[in-house]
């Protein structure tokens, strides 16, 4: 299963800082493999719950909401929002069976393109272990 | 210690003796409505209605076990912005509750209100209650009511019970009132005890020139062993509603009847948005999409999005559910939403130590942040 099953990942990151890192991944050549999908938000902090719900049930099998480091956010305070709603969804989700390893929060910085290669590969790693996620083999959900 | 007086009640009738003492608290120049459910016709279920004038309160029945909406919504609209008369509210602990949640979220407030708390025996959902009130007269059905249930023991006579929601209330008792009626314990065939709690509700009750009442007995007793009772039955239905809804699979077959009325959220006294946005063009979905998604997966269930928007309500309201079963009440397909909110908000309030319509100093879990809290939830892999 786990030598079949390529898993699709989406992650919301903020403008000012894991954007400017994965540019800085990308334009240092760094090696990522191709299952992550980006969303460029303006702030981690404007991350509604639903969208991450949304994305669960409509074909991704993680979600990876990243930001700045606390204390650098370029909107004061939004990452520290974030972390009470990632905590809100770790809280509800595991209740209906979907893992808590499918959503993940990290902080990387704008000179960090390393550490952004290294989080999404071995994101994309842990959910091709963890396999797919429910709702992809739902016909009805 | 503060006042309480005893409301005295007269030919084994507490409703006539409630009407009674809300008429004497009418009758203060404070006050210019009392905000109560009321009989508005001869048959039916008692509806929150806004009496101003003191012979309109003959048809109010504040013991009705009918519950057809939570009151706290209407309160927000009677009390948000500019209000300028002072009323007073006769509500139960989950409409004070709602309230206090709704006020935090600055959509009502308690500067012009008095709060009349009622000790609540828990209530029949609207359709328990025309089957519980069959051809008989209301007023009889609400003292009948009382006999069996008021003095805090669920052994109905009859086979209809109580709301679900009702069933498994751990708040009984009136909290964060004005003025509170203890109809826990009381023999409400004899006298009824009403305790000021406030500044506000001090001054009203002294100036109606009840007696006073030396001792209530028996009601820190009631409230305990209804509460006990309620607390099995509560943990009984969280399991119970735990082992249905374990997976996603199962969690789409316990709403399998949803029909995105959206009903539940409607009744819901916390879900406070002016524009849900279930309501908005982002589900005005387009023709081809339909299609598109149908071609993906070989087949579409419509209408679509039924477990992503209770997903999102979970969200966004889990934190400040008071537990009133008005979504349960409000379902056209008996769907058993409040069990499923309740089951949902036990573990998210618990994770943010948040007990809603406890404290107005409590603020709303998601309003606020710590800089150092949470950690386990950041990941940081490289």
């Amino acid at each position: 299963m786990s030598n079949e099953f390529e898993p699709t990942l989406l992650a919301f990151v903020c403008n000012w800082c894991t954007y400017t890192a994965a540019d800085l991944a990308g334009t240092s050549r760094m090696v990522q493999q191709p299952n992550l999908r980006l969303v460029r938000m303006m702030c981690t902090g404007m991350v509604d719950p639903k969208y991450v719900i949304k994305a669960l049930l409509s074909g991704a099998d993680g979600v990876l909401v990243s930001g700045c480091h606390p204390g650098d956010c370029h909107y004061i305070n939004g990452n520290f929002k974030a972390r009470r709603r990632i905590k809100l969804l770790n809280e509800i989700l595991p209740q209906f069976g979907i893992e808590r390893e499918r959503v993940k929060l990290t902080w990387i910085g704008a000179s960090e393109g390393n550490e952004f290669a290294a989080t999404v590969n071995n994101f994309i790693n842990e959910i091709r272990e963890l396999g797919p996620m429910e709702a992809r083999s739902m016909a009805v959900i | 210690m503060a006042t309480t007086v005893k409301i005295q009640v007269e030919e084994n009738n507490p409703v006539l003796a409630l009407q009674g003492f809300l008429k004497g608290l009418l009758n203060d120049e404070s006050l210019s409505g009392i905000l109560v459910p009321v009989h508005l016709f001869s048959k039916g279920i008692p509806m929150p209605t806004l009496v101003t004038n003191q012979d309109q309160l003959s048809g109010a029945d504040p013991l009705a076990p009918a519950f057809p909406m939570n009151s706290a919504k209407l309160l927000s609209r009677l009390t948000r912005g500019q209000s300028t008369e002072r009323i007073a509210a006769v509500l139960r602990p989950c409409e004070i509750r709602a309230f206090v949640e709704l006020v935090k979220l600055n959509q009502g407030s308690f500067d012009k209100v008095i709060i009349v708390g009622m000790d609540c025996m828990g209530a029949y959902d609207n359709v328990s209650y025309k089957k519980f009130l069959a051809d008989s007269d209301p007023f009889e059905a609400t003292l009948n009511f009382h006999g069996q249930i008021g003095d805090g023991n669920n052994s109905s006579k009859n086979e209809i019970k109580i709301a679900s929601a009702c069933q498994c209330c751990e708040h009984p008792d009136a909290r964060k009132a004005d003025i509170v009626i203890g109809i826990a314990g009381a023999d409400v065939h004899v006298c009824i005890p009403a305790m000021a709690a406030s500044a506000r509700g001090e001054a009203l009750l002294s100036a109606l020139g009840l007696p006073d009442m030396e001792s209530i007995n028996g009601r820190e007793n009631a409230l305990k062993s209804l509460m006990e009772n309620r607390i099995v039955a509560r943990d009984a239905m969280l399991e119970r509603t735990k082992a249905a809804t374990g997976t996603l699979k199962d969690l789409s077959e316990y709403l399998s009847s949803c029909v995105n009325c959206y009903n539940c959220r409607v009744a819901c006294p916390v879900c406070y948005c002016k524009e849900c946005v279930f309501n908005t063009d982002v589900f005005e979905h387009k023709p081809w999409q339909y299609m598109e998604w149908a071609k993906h997966k070989g087949s579409l269930k419509l209408p679509t999005d039924t477990v992503f928007y209770h997903l999102t309500r979970m969200a966004h309201m889990s934190t400040a559910c008071v537990g009133c079963g008005q979504c349960s009440n409000a379902c056209p397909n008996d769907i058993p939403v409040m069990e499923l909110f309740r089951t949902v908000a036990a573990r998210t309030q618990e994770s943010f130590n948040y007990e809603p319509g406890r404290s107005l100093d409590d603020p709303p879990p998601l309003s606020v942040f710590k800089e150092d809290e949470f950690q386990e939830t950041v990941s940081h892999i490289a």
